[in-house]
């Protein structure tokens, strides 16, 4: 654990940013809790909902919230703590409030819609895996033997980018990526560093190739690759130390390219 | 497209693996999922998928051996002939996942690397670091994201299965459709199906803190039981030796640890202070090394649970006093670690706050799987096998059934994982069918997948060929489906007008009511059972569904209301729960998971048998126990000691350390 152990029964206070729903204004709620032995975040929204009474004295309706799996690899859990974005399964309360009295703030990542309280939806976010194809096109799923042979290191960082589980920490970082409620215009919006990476992905496979054209075709579009700032913050924030910035410099080399042969061979 | 159409429900590697193959027979899939499917339960699984393989058949293994092991594994409680056929169809599974682009480990010549397992002497189990389950499960999300793209599969992410659609009675009574309620809007409705599979996982919850996601609460499961549908074997739970304590749930870590070479130990001298790093060798107790020579490390979950168990529990023996042990992977190269359990090494590092790469992990046992689930039937395969085999199948020996499809089970046989309920399946964890009394180690994600595209089949000729080919479920009268919207709709009126904004009553409250239930579950029906026990679990179950009765939400809004949601699942988990310790306590012996202080040893004569729990409300209590016969007919039952040494002769050396100390 940490090297000074947190006081046990401490109080921290939790203020939450919460609404009611699509439409509806923010407002902000404290609650005072006692967290249990080795409490995250989850375990005190839990101790929340069990017992939902505001620092004033005011009975309230459980928060809500997003969560799956709890450790940290389905991204569902994900929310902005104390003004920074990311999964709140492995915010430990014994590093982020060891002192009694110490305040956490939750809200809502805020470049998706809010559908209430702390959980957003994040249906872009996986639209924009469709627009990349992030998929390989296998013929059936009949047998036909193995598939392609690959070398350790491809191995290594082809399974480093799959590991990317649309969270979302890397949107909210991103400066060019805007929360977009109007559906149809998420095609023209750019398209976020998690998309781009698993362009990558597939690109780099042996029969992911085979799509490799259209990918880049969407990436040199409107919202592509090109809309990226070289901010540099969604490599900072993502759980998984996936090399997003290595993918976008990637994929910008490559849809030059793939703009240079179209152009030659007649195609554009 | 065929007139027909099948509803998925769940969008875990079972539901996703079901529908792509359905919806590559032409059939247009409505695939319904509490999460985004990405975000499904089996992305927890770590260590790996187990087939056979050109390596180990070189070696002298099988597909044969496989199924031999899977069976002893499961202490002989799960009917042969799907075990059997699934064994055999695993290399094919591995192949398809292999072009589906999952970044299997390779071999420095880039072939697919291996491990090693529990309850395997041969390496057999492929993996993709230590987060395999997340990358089969995003590999399956792809295709279906891909059949989405193109028109033939519909999702609807973020709506709960409520209840099945059943027309006619008796005989006639088959499913077809579903009630589903948009978690959003609330938004309670009907949708037609001439078949429904149920994918919808474990029912780790009903324990309170287990190794499941949020979203295992048996819940889809249970509502099925209450719908008609049979569970089988309710009481074989398997509870994982190696997890992460936590507040909020255990932690996995993972079985690989120790295929990878990871060792379990505790000080021999009780309430040793000293830093683990600081004890050398002959002052530790690696204990299933010493009992099991062979296995080691490896022997099948429920044996290692125990013993741990034992140590900590019976002996006191636990790391500073308390219940855990040392799982030590601190002998091993750093770049090497990485490569193969990079992923639940940070798992550990990120909960823990410790290098397991530095310092030996501190782990426990917790509730993991559930091999019991809806009761399923299925069309014995074509294989003729007479006598079942007493012999013990060795290495090298030819095996006495080749891995052809369709020995063990029928191929395209509408019934094949099907329930009692005609039209209604379960497939992956949600049934009964392959883990028998404990599920070994890789088999799940087999498991899952294996349904998904063998079954699939079958739903496919069922919904084609089958009722639904005269008589789909479009020509259903549309009053059949208004009589069950208006039955899901009065259960939530009920239980929303008995809302208070900010209950907290204990004795009404629905997360109060849950926790006892978990405590009670944990306590009296996972690695130790007796009768008094799961007498007192059942007692405190009768108490619970009646505070249940009254139970008060603390939200009555109409729009996105968890708390909703989760006190229905807390009604349907004590019905799970019932049928979980009853099971128990009516099964006079112990068998793989299920161990019973006061009938030690298994009883083939009275219960080598599959418990099939009856939903019967009214009574005092409202689960009906009864037996069927278990399909033997591969290979005869011997006795489960993977190698086990004379007790005492542990013990002699305990003492002598002891001694010396």
């Amino acid at each position: 654990m940490s090297k000074q152990a947190p006081q046990q029964g401490r109080t921290i206070r939790f203020r939450i940013k919460r609404c009611d729903g699509p439409g509806k204004p923010s407002y902000w709620q404290e609650f005072d809790i006692v967290p249990e032995k080795n409490a995250n975040i989850i375990s005190c929204l839990k101790q929340i909902a069990e017992t939902p009474v505001t620092v004033q004295g005011e009975k309230t309706t459980p928060v809500v919230w997003d969560s799956g799996c709890l450790e940290e690899v389905c991204g569902a859990c994900t929310m902005v703590i104390n003004g920074g974005v990311r999964q709140s399964c492995t915010g430990l309360i014994d590093v982020l409030a060891p002192n009694n009295g110490d305040t956490i703030t939750l809200e809502p990542m805020s470049k998706f819609p809010v559908v209430r309280d702390l959980w957003v939806d994040r249906q872009r976010l996986f639209h924009n895996l469709e627009r990349v194809k992030a998929w390989v096109p296998i013929d059936n799923t009949y047998s036909l033997g193995a598939g392609p042979k690959e070398s350790p290191d491809s191995q290594a960082t082809h399974y480093k980018l799959s590991e990317c589980m649309s969270c979302g920490c890397c949107l909210e970082a991103c400066p060019q990526f805007n929360i977009e409620e109007d559906e149809s215009k998420w095609d023209e919006s750019f398209i976020g560093a998690h998309a781009i990476s698993q362009a990558r992905l597939f690109n780099n496979h042996e029969t992911g190739k085979q799509l490799k054209d259209e990918r880049l075709e969407e990436l040199s579009g409107k919202g592509g690759v090109g809309d990226c700032g070289n901010a540099q913050n969604c490599v900072k924030v993502c759980p998984k130390e996936i090399p997003l910035t290595e993918s976008i410099a990637a994929m910008g080399r490559a849809t030059t390219i793939h703009a240079v042969k179209s152009f030659f061979s007649g195609k554009k | 497209m065929s007139e027909q159409r099948v509803i998925v429900v769940g969008g875990g590697l079972a539901g996703l693996a079901a529908t792509i193959r359905i919806a590559e027979q032409g059939i247009p899939v409505d695939l319904f999922s509490m999460v985004p499917v990405k975000r499904s339960h089996s992305v927890c699984a770590q260590g790996g998928i187990n087939a056979a393989n050109d390596v180990a058949r070189q070696q002298g293994y099988s597909e044969y051996q496989h199924f031999d092991e899977t069976l002893i594994g499961g202490d002989y409680l799960a009917d042969q002939g799907p075990v059997l056929e699934m064994a055999n169809f695993a290399p094919k599974i591995i192949d398809l996942l292999d072009r589906m682009g999952v970044p299997f480990n390779r071999t420095s010549e880039g072939y697919r690397a291996l491990r090693l397992f529990g309850g395997s002497l041969f390496k057999r189990t492929h993996f993709s670091g230590a987060s395999t389950g997340q990358q089969l499960l995003y590999a399956l999300d792809e295709q279906v994201r891909r059949f989405a793209a193109e028109g033939k599969v519909k999702m609807y992410e973020f709506w709960e299965f409520l209840w099945p659609v059943t027309e006619g009675e008796g005989e006639d009574k088959r499913c077809v459709g579903i009630i589903g309620q948009d978690m959003r809007t609330m938004q309670i409705r009907a949708f037609r199906g001439d078949a429904v599979v149920m994918a919808t996982g474990g029912c780790g919850l009903v324990f309170g803190k287990s190794t499941n996601s949020v979203i295992c609460t048996g819940g889809a499961a249970s509502r099925c039981y209450q719908a008609g549908a049979w569970y089988g074997n309710p009481e074989m739970i398997q509870v994982h030796p190696t997890a992460i304590p936590g507040a909020d749930k255990c932690r996995l870590m993972s079985e690989s640890a120790r295929g990878e070479g990871g060792r379990v130990w505790v000080p021999r001298q009780k309430g040793d202070t000293r830093k683990p790093t600081d004890i050398p060798e002959n002052e530790r107790w690696y204990f299933l090394e010493e009992r099991y020579p062979d296995y080691g490390n490896l022997v099948p979950r429920d044996i290692a649970t125990r013993e741990i168990f034992d140590v900590c529990v019976n002996d006191g023996m636990g790391v500073d006093g308390e219940n855990q042990v040392y799982l030590d992977l601190t002998h091993m190269e750093r770049d090497y670690l990485n490569s193969r359990l990079g992923a639940i090494l940070d798992i550990y590092d990120k909960f823990v706050g410790e290098d397991p790469r530095e310092t030996p992990m501190r782990i426990f046992p917790a509730v993991h799987y559930s091999m019991g689930g809806l009761w399923t039937k299925h069309t014995p395969g074509d294989a003729v096998p007479g006598e079942p085999r007493a012999v013990v199948h060795k290495p090298g020996d030819s095996a006495p059934i080749d891995a052809d499809l369709g020995h063990g089970m029928k191929f395209c046989a509408p019934d094949n994982m099907m329930t009692n309920i005609e039209g209604l399946y379960a497939f992956g964890e949600v049934n009964f069918a392959y883990h028998g009394a404990t599920r070994l180690g890789a088999n799940a994600l087999l498991s899952c997948i294996f349904d998904g595209l063998f079954c699939g089949m079958s739903v496919s000729k069922y919904v084609t060929e089958g009722k639904p080919k005269q008589h789909p479920a479009s020509g259903v009268d549309q009053s059949v489906f208004d009589k069950f919207v208006a039955a899901e709709q009065g259960k939530m009126d009920t239980l929303l007008s008995g809302s208070e904004t900010g209950a907290s009553d204990p004795d009404t409250n629905p997360y109060t009511i849950a926790n006892e239930l978990g405590v009670i579950m944990t306590e009296a029906s996972t690695v130790v059972k007796t009768e008094e026990g799961l007498e007192k679990c059942l007692a405190k179950i009768r108490e619970l569904r009646e505070r249940f009765s009254r139970v008060r939400l603390g939200d009555g809004g109409a729009w996105t209301n968890q708390s909703l949601s989760f006190t229905r699942a807390v009604g349907d988990m004590i019905a799970i729960g019932e049928a979980i310790a009853k099971g128990g306590l009516l099964r006079k012996e112990s068998r793989g998971s299920h161990y019973r202080t006061d009938y030690p040893d298994r009883d083939d004569v009275n219960f080598l048998k599959t418990t099939v729990a009856e939903y019967a409300p009214g009574g005092d209590d409202e689960c009906n126990i009864f037996y069927r016969e278990v399909d033997t007919r591969f290979i005869k039952p011997r006795p489960r000691t993977y190698g086990k040494t004379d007790d005492s002769q542990s013990k002699k050396t305990q003492e002598k350390a002891e001694a010396q100390a």
